[in-house]
């Protein structure tokens, strides 16, 4: 007996090991060291030791415009980002559920923009907010759309990134949105059909609650993916136009992901860009928990 | 009122093709601009390319160009691709079964630990990773940063998490009886896990590849840490960002390029296509 529990033991360490050891070196204790780090003043410098000084790399990014500013637009950007993908998601899923021809063929193209990385991405739409959308303008005759210079504008950038996240992520969520809507009774609808509702009552009253766990996950989804959005930003504006805010020059499209990375790099502030990398993932863990608490109250019992 | 209702129809029909003609309408862009040349992209990038066989230039362009290396960044790609998901889908497999079969307090906070992976973004552990790897080297002499073994090891990492979670759901479902049957007749542990597990968890491990296959093959920000922009070791999406920022304004060859990256991947996925779907939604609903 003592014999089988030893042998029991070895085997479960043997077999748990490659993967344990792998996911504690590359993700756990580097998660406590930029933990430690977040309260000193690392630098990354070899045989340079971090001198702990408490919460003032914390401080400081609440006094620095470029951070505050950097959250305001993430927030934006996510917002319009979670509306427009859910919306452009659940009218292709609407499309492609009923009864039309060449329904798979419309599902497989609304979905494979969704299999091109991020960087590709956004390389291709810098192409597009560049050069096609003047040329389609010119070749309209249309003025304003041939002179228009999308990347230079703030606002317009913005709109542009989430246009392109749009197109990347919303055949994703379209087929998350088509596996609720096939389970949905069609006695349901039927039966409402019947009593006269049209419809956008039936769409509104029966077919909308009755996927509202499918909210929960959608709305999850898209807020986290937009809020850590990164590789679109850095091919499509890598943080710029520039803009003012606060008399300080700051740029239009560094969101918090692309913040964190240019403090550290680019400005060379290892541990200040360590502090606000943690103050991200307590803002998304706090965001995410509150979203699916909520949305979880609001979907009806079956 | 039956024509009234048809042109409902039609009108949705025509709806559903203008949307999808949007969606595909940057694939078009990005092909006629493939088979231009550089000075055809500027003059108008919206016509069509005025001799396809440019196309074959540019692609050959790309891939001999000592300053790209392109046919080296592919060579890369899959090397890291493969032995990515084969250790990441072996060792987590491996993992997830003896944590669900060895039900003590210490299996499950290893289990919770993997869990807690799910939620940690790569922005809180992407510095200090560097870093460490780099002590690592000092400490101990082996290189992480720059390697093949350190990207697909970082991989192993940070894809063990959620694989973990899907087979530990899809093995709790198997009769613990199959087990013993095979353990008493003489199986080893390993043996059975060889031998009768593996093979039942083929369609979960299908999944999983196919998961990590798009992100790997995508990835930017963690190779651009690990293994550096421009260095010797480069993935497809590092090799096109070092010469998409080099070449400024290079459009043709940038176009050329994301065809060449875009390509394997949609030729893949519309081949596979149910399982891709399947596999790529199951993984998001855990």
């Amino acid at each position: 007996m003592k014999n089988k529990q030893s042998y029991d033991r070895a085997v479960f360490w043997m077999f748990v090991t490659p993967a344990l050891f792998a996911f504690v070196m590359v993700v756990i204790i580097p998660f406590f060291m930029g933990l430690y780090y977040s309260f000193t003043d690392w630098t990354a410098v070899a045989g340079l030791k971090p001198n702990w000084i408490g919460f003032k790399n914390y401080t400081k990014m609440f006094s620095d415009y470029k951070f505050l500013y950097s959250l305001f637009r993430t927030f934006i950007f996510t917002l319009l980002s979670v509306i427009s993908i859910n919306i452009v998601a659940l009218l292709f899923a609407i499309l492609v559920t009923r009864e039309i021809k060449f329904k798979n063929f419309y599902r497989a193209g609304f979905f494979i923009p969704n299999l091109i990385g991020g960087l590709v991405l956004g390389y291709i739409w810098q192409f597009i907010f560049k050069s096609v959308v003047p040329a389609i303008g010119s070749a309209l005759g249309i003025q304003k759309l041939a002179n228009v210079l999308i990347l230079s504008n703030p606002n317009l950038t913005l709109f542009g990134l989430v246009f392109a996240f749009t197109w990347q992520y919303a055949g994703y969520i379209m087929m998350i949105y088509v596996a609720a809507l096939l389970n949905v009774p069609q006695e349901l609808v039927e039966a409402a059909s019947i009593d006269g509702a049209n419809y956008w009552q039936k769409l509104k009253n029966i077919t909308i609650p009755m996927i509202a766990h499918a909210f929960t996950i959608t709305t999850f989804l898209t807020l986290v993916n937009s809020f850590k959005q990164y590789d679109i930003i850095v091919a499509l504006t890598n943080g710029g136009p520039t803009a003012m805010f606060r008399g300080d020059v700051v740029n239009s499209t560094e969101l918090l992901a692309v913040h964190i990375y240019n403090v550290a790099f680019k400005y060379n502030k290892m541990a200040e860009g360590q502090a606000r990398a943690i103050i991200f993932f307590i803002m998304l863990s706090v965001i995410s928990i509150a979203q699916v608490y909520y949305n979880k109250k609001s979907e009806v019992e079956m | 009122m039956i024509s009234k209702k048809r042109l409902k129809e039609v009108l949705l029909q025509l709806l559903t093709l203008i949307l999808f003609l949007i969606t595909i309408f940057p694939f078009f862009i990005v092909i006629i601009n493939s088979a231009k040349s550089s000075l055809e992209i500027v003059t108008n990038p919206i016509k069509l390319p005025d001799r396809w066989m440019q196309l074959f230039v540019n692609i050959k362009t790309i891939w001999t160009n000592p300053n790209i290396r392109y046919a080296s960044s592919v060579y890369t790609s899959v090397i890291i691709t493969v032995f990515s998901l084969i250790t990441i889908a072996l060792f987590s497999a491996m993992a997830a079964w003896v944590l669900v079969r060895r039900k003590t307090k210490l299996s499950n906070f290893i289990f919770l630990l993997f869990v807690s992976g799910l939620i940690i973004p790569f922005q809180v552990v992407m510095f200090p990773l560097v870093s460490f790897f780099r002590m690592i080297n000092e400490a101990i002499g082996l290189p992480m940063l720059r390697t093949y073994h350190g990207m697909i090891f970082a991989y192993i990492g940070f894809g063990a998490p959620l694989a973990v979670f899907m087979f530990h759901g899809f093995i709790k479902t198997i009769p613990l009886e199959l087990e013993e049957a095979a353990w008493i007749d003489g199986c080893t542990k390993p043996q059975i896990f060889f031998k009768i597990i593996l093979p039942i968890l083929k369609p979960i491990i299908v999944t999983i590849c196919i998961l990590n296959a798009i992100w790997i093959w995508n990835d930017f920000l963690l190779p651009s840490l690990v293994l550096g922009i421009g260095q010797n070791i480069q993935t497809i999406p590092l090799a096109i960002a070092a010469f998409a920022g080099s070449f400024v304004k290079k459009w043709d060859l940038i176009m050329t390029a994301v065809l060449m990256a875009a390509t394997p991947i949609v030729i893949g996925f519309l081949l596979g296509q149910k399982h891709i779907i399947k596999g790529m939604i199951s993984g998001s609903i855990k």
